[in-house]
């Protein structure tokens, strides 16, 4: 099958920016929306038969699936053996992500036409969004490492663009910045990585670098650096690319404030896609970290299992609806890294890849939906905050429905699709590491509490007194809703096990009852004390805030970690490094260039008298000269 | 006629041209009609280049040209050109073309201004397509001059002071120069009386290792000085400062190349044991360099000084990229030239624009210009994601290659430099999204600026012409990189040849 038709999927949102960009402001606003939605359409559609066509009509049952270039073409020759291709790889991994990109981009530009009317910057706003499609679908259909940095770049820019869209508020600036500058110090650590793994295996390429036989793997051996391999410690530089994107510990800081950015960016770049490029990351590489590097993959796990329970915790004590949902992302995307750290290669040991990537997709269809829920309260009530929220189920129905639904998803509770990819990832970590999966049983129920805790705080609890009676969103904005529920409520049938495995060849996979059982039980607990705790107001939040009172002051500021950022950016960097330094050129470099002008000018002045134009001090000096050096040859000679 | 001497002799006209004119708007015509001509020129002279190329021409250097001028010395006006110098001179037409249109206002003694720039920039292009040092020496001095002239009279701030402590830096660099040059000449061949000033002939003598130990810290310095090298990097701030739009556009985005591109034609390739023997000084000040001049930027709250701090970290690059000494790095270096040429001489130009409407450059006095200058907003943006180095804009490009490039050294100095030298993609971020953030986005500050007209349709031209070619570079770089590699091949062929005879 000839795969180079892909090569548009990404190429027709690329187009949509340019035209939206360079002609945007010229067109009425919707002509702008509908243009992007129908690229995104087209690129969706190419993007469905694509998955049709790999997963099942031009598949061979019972053979292993093979990643296949569609495409490939030399962009820059570096070295005489690096050279940087750009191109369409087609693999399970890419073509799955196909899938959940333009799905979610869709949605998110129908819900988008709705939720930005009006808005000045609309064709703007549209024109980014078909960049970051454009450059999201590139990176996850990346033949090699540096074409997936380029585009890991240029995701990072739509990202910064689209954080800091309302650029007049300087909220938005300073998150729009501070989610760039986060993410490219991680990026510095991603290029080191790229750098030293392409030096030592001499290739840039996924086919090449992820081939159980190739050079990469078995040049694995050897210790460099504390004990480790340069392969493991390229894999963990790369792995911390990957963090900074997947808003894992201690990157995350930039994450809850990239929610100043529209919500359909929310749900489309901070919850679905860009968000997940560091678990595709590792994804992509899997075979070389799990057959190559152990080391570096138990680095992924426990990054990501403290990151999932850590966000949890904070998530608990948020009030701002979005950063609930910001937590939240983390700690999901805490529970894929981890999936894929606990994970072995090839056959059933490879369950933790299939439960990483399953657990991604789902959460792509639920996590969308409740930002996109959460945008549609927003334009309701005008707030993000939960104290301005109650009762709101009465005004905003389809609003309520698909937000439960989506609720019930993240907290496990089958049939909903998140049952069954959690219960995957659970069975995955107690195979391989038991405090790892005591850890996320706690935060299976931890996510249970403050999910539900955020539904009765905005659909049911106190009844809150509106200015203006709520209204349910227009149907452009309903619509992607509904799709989104049903795609929460289904996709858990999706029989991962036989389509996205670590090796490509399927393997059987059945739930496991006596982890899926106790998972849902603690599942439910979590509801159950969210129910007595918030359906109606009552006191109980508040003492529970007071007999925990340092542990929820904690939590509720993050942990203080960006209070330890701003130290280290405002103190060190810029007080204790940059104006030093400010200081010592102007005054010790540039002081001494100076200095030397002014002795050459001392000087100047010094001896000027020599050259005075007066006659008599000429003569003066001439005659004592021509008497001392009489002297001196009668005398001395 | 050899289409060479036409980048001389283009000026030549163009500046009897302006001294026929009466007025600003006579000037200025005849300067953008011949730096014009120029532009197109360069692009032909690329054209042909790479035909002639294809047609299987493989001698070094292509369109030679020469003519004794000075018997006694053995002084020829010898004309040739390479990859190298085609790409250089093409960054060289756009960034002059791109001038005229940024200073399509300069209302103070026109005529003067324009016959200055243009012999700044014939100077320019005379070093590019020189093979002889002297001449080569000759034209550098006609391109340091004028900027004189440029930053005394039509400068702004305190701008005697700046004009006096640019030109006596880059003076002193010229003596050092002159001391590396003469070195070079007397030791550039065995018999005393076929000493010569022609490169080629040079690079195939052999300089005794004694003289080069001596004569290397000379003509690289001498050359550094120009390009920015810490810490003989202090003219820069306060020269681009006080310059007027199209001088610090011209001196950051051309002049500031002499530097690079004698670094390493000179410098490295006739002396290469010594170039070995040295590097790591010099590897040591060009990474501080690309590192401090980034923190410098940080702080600073004058756009010109925070370009300007800019410009050291970038140039810095260039030079620590030509000390790597491999193809690869080198091939970085020069589009690094190139790249941070286009860039900075956007950024000036955008600076002045701005300057213009709003009468102040400092960040803290502006805000929110992106509501009232959208064109200029977004054409600032677009330069400052190209300078932090976003692919898809010819400074990722650069990066990338230098970076690739270094890391083919096996041992830790090397691998730690380049790491210390990569950091800077960070730090650049801060400063450039400081900027940003503060001039362009936020609410805005100032009321007077709530009625600036966006930019004129010169401006445009200014602009467009450079985002243009960074946007070329940036998306299809291999043609480029395949012109600059060629080149490259002789060049690094001698260094590794000689590396591996005399020092090991």
């Amino acid at each position: 099958m000839d795969y180079t038709y892909t090569l548009f999927i990404p190429l027709v949102p690329l187009f949509v920016f340019l035209i939206l960009g360079l002609l945007g402001h010229k067109m009425p606003p919707i002509v702008a929306g509908l243009i992007g939605t129908l690229g995104l359409g087209l690129s969706a559609v190419l993007s469905y038969f694509t998955a049709m066509n790999y997963f099942w009509t031009s598949h061979v049952p019972e053979t292993a699936y093979t990643s296949i270039k569609g495409f490939e073409v030399e962009w820059l020759h570096l070295t005489e053996k690096l050279t940087i291709h750009l191109g369409v790889l087609i693999d399970p991994i890419s073509v799955m992500m196909l899938v959940v990109i333009t799905t979610v981009s869709l949605m998110v530009h129908i819900y988008s036409i709705g939720y930005m009317k009006g808005d000045p910057g609309f064709y703007r706003f549209f024109s980014f969004l078909s960049l970051f499609s454009f450059s999201m679908l590139g990176l996850v259909l990346a033949t090699n490492i540096f074409q997936m940095y380029i585009f890991w770049e240029l995701v990072g820019v739509s990202s910064f663009l689209l954080i800091g869209f309302y650029y007049e508020k300087p909220s938005a600036v300073a998150a729009s910045k501070k989610a760039f500058i986060v993410t490219r110090f991680a990026d510095l650590g991603f290029l080191i990585g790229i750098l030293m793994l392409s030096f030592n295996t001499g290739t840039f390429d996924f086919q090449t670098l992820t081939d159980p036989h190739g050079p990469a793997i078995a040049q694995a051996g050897g210790v460099a650096f504390m004990g480790m391999s340069v392969l493991t410690w390229s894999l963990i530089f790369i792995f911390v690319g990957g963090a900074g994107k997947s808003a894992m510990f201690p990157f995350h800081i930039w994450l809850p404030d990239a929610m100043e950015g529209p919500t359909p960016v929310s749900a489309l770049i901070h919850a679905a896609t860009m968000v997940v490029a560091g678990v595709y990351l590792v994804a992509r590489l899997f075979p070389v970290f799990a057959l190559g590097a152990p080391d570096a993959l138990h680095v992924v796990a426990w990054i990501g299992g403290f990151s999932s329970i850590f966000a949890a915790v904070i998530a608990c004590t948020q009030t701002d609806i979005k950063r609930v949902l910001a937590f939240s992302t983390m700690s999901q995307i805490g529970y894929m890294m981890l999936a894929l750290g606990v994970s072995g290669y090839g056959g059933e040991e490879g369950l933790g890849f299939m439960a990483s990537n399953f657990h991604l997709f789902t959460h792509a269809m639920f996590k969308a939906l409740l930002f996109l829920g959460a945008g549609a309260v927003i334009h309701a009530v005008h707030s993000n905050e939960i104290g301005d929220m109650g009762n709101l189920r009465k005004y905003l129905p389809i609003t309520h429905i698909t937000f439960l639904i989506a609720c019930l998803t993240i907290a496990g509770i089958p049939p909903f699709s998140g049952f069954f990819s959690k219960d995957e990832i659970l069975a995955a970590a107690f195979r391989d590491n038991k405090l790892l999966f005591a850890i996320e049983y706690i935060v299976a129920g931890l996510t249970a509490f403050y999910m539900f805790r955020l539904y009765y705080g905005i659909f049911w609890g106190k009844k809150t007194h509106y200015h203006h009676t709520p209204h349910e969103a227009p149907k452009v904005m309903t619509i992607p809703l509904l799709i989104l529920a049903f795609g929460s409520v289904f996709a858990g049938f999706l029989p991962f096990h036989n389509l996205v495995t670590s090796d490509g060849k399927s393997f059987e996979s059945h739930i496991d009852w006596m982890i899926a059982i106790p998972s849902v039980l603690i599942g439910v607990l979590g509801i159950a004390i969210a129910t007595v705790m918030y359906k109606s107001e009552t006191a109980i939040p508040d003492k529970m805030a007071q007999s925990f009172k340092h542990l929820y002051k904690w939590a509720s500021r993050k942990f203080y970690m960006d209070e330890v950022y701003l130290f280290v950016t405002r103190k060190i960097i810029f007080r204790y490094i940059s104006m030093p330094i400010a200081w010592f050129d102007r005054h010790i470099v540039d002081g001494t260039m100076n200095g030397i002008a002014g002795i050459t000018q001392y000087a100047a002045y010094s001896i000027k008298g020599l050259q005075s134009g007066k006659l008599q001090q000429y003569a003066f000096v001439f005659v004592s000269g021509t008497v001392i050096l009489v002297l001196i040859f009668v005398y001395l000679v | 006629m050899n289409i060479l001497n036409l980048f001389v002799i283009i000026p030549m006209l163009t500046v009897g041209g302006i001294l026929l004119t009466k007025d600003l708007k006579q000037s200025r015509l005849v300067s953008a009609i011949g730096m014009g001509f120029q532009l197109i020129l360069s692009f032909v002279l690329v054209y042909l280049y790479l035909k002639e190329r294809q047609a299987g021409n493989t001698a070094a250097m292509l369109f030679t040209y020469d003519a004794l001028w000075f018997p006694s010395l053995n002084i020829h006006y010898a004309l040739g050109v390479d990859g190298i110098s085609v790409a250089m001179i093409a960054l060289t037409g756009i960034v002059v073309f791109a001038g005229i249109f940024a200073s399509w206002k300069m209302e103070l003694l026109p005529r003067e201004f324009f016959i200055s720039l243009i012999i700044l920039a014939s100077g320019v292009f005379g070093f590019f397509i020189s093979l002889d040092l002297f001449t080569m020496f000759l034209f550098y001095e006609l391109a340091v001059i004028p900027m004189y002239l440029l930053i005394g009279i039509w400068g702004s701030g305190p701008k005697e002071y700046s004009a006096m402590k640019l030109t006596l830096m880059l003076m002193a660099g010229s003596a050092m120069l002159l001391v590396g040059l003469l070195g070079i000449y007397f030791f550039s061949s065995p018999d005393p009386h076929a000493l010569t000033f022609n490169l080629i002939e040079i690079s195939k003598a052999h300089i005794p290792i004694g003289m080069q130990r001596f004569l290397f810290p000379f003509t690289f310095i001498g050359f550094g000085i120009l390009g920015a090298l810490f810490p003989f990097h202090t003219w820069s701030p306060d020269g681009h400062a006080s310059a007027p739009t199209a001088v610090s556009m011209l001196h950051a985005g051309v002049l500031m190349k002499l530097g690079g591109y004698g670094a390493f034609r000179v410098a490295i390739f006739l002396m290469p044991e010594a170039a070995h023997e040295q590097a790591w000084i010099f590897l040591i000040l060009t990474a501080i360099s690309v590192v401090y001049g980034a923190f410098s930027a940080i702080v600073q709250t004058d756009l010109k000084y925070i370009n300007a701090y800019s410009s050291v970290s970038h140039c810095g690059l260039v030079l620590f990229a030509v000390l790597m000494m491999n193809q690869t790095a080198m091939n970085g270096a020069i589009v690094q030239m190139i790249s941070h040429g286009l860039m900075t001489a956007l950024f000036f130009a955008l600076i002045g624009m701005i300057y213009g409407r709003t009468h102040t450059r400092l960040i803290n006095e502006m805000g929110g210009l992106m509501k009232v200058i959208p064109f200029l907003g977004v054409v600032y943006v677009i330069a400052g994601l190209a300078s932090l180095g976003l692919p898809g804009f010819s400074g990722f490009v650069a990066e990338m290659i230098i970076f690739v490039g270094s890391f083919q050294h096996t041992d830790l100095f090397h691998r730690v430099i380049t790491i210390v030298a990569a950091s800077s993609i960070v730090i650049t971020a801060v400063y450039i999204l400081r900027v940003v953030g503060t001039l362009l986005l936020g609410p805005i500050k100032n009321d007077h600026f709530l009625h600036l007209e966006d930019a004129k349709w010169y401006e445009r031209i200014s602009t467009i012409t450079l985002v243009i070619a960074i946007t070329a570079i940036g998306t299809a770089p291999y043609w480029l990189t395949d012109m600059i590699n060629y080149s490259l091949v002789p060049i690094v062929q001698k260094l590794s040849s000689i590396q591996l005879t005399s020092l090991y």
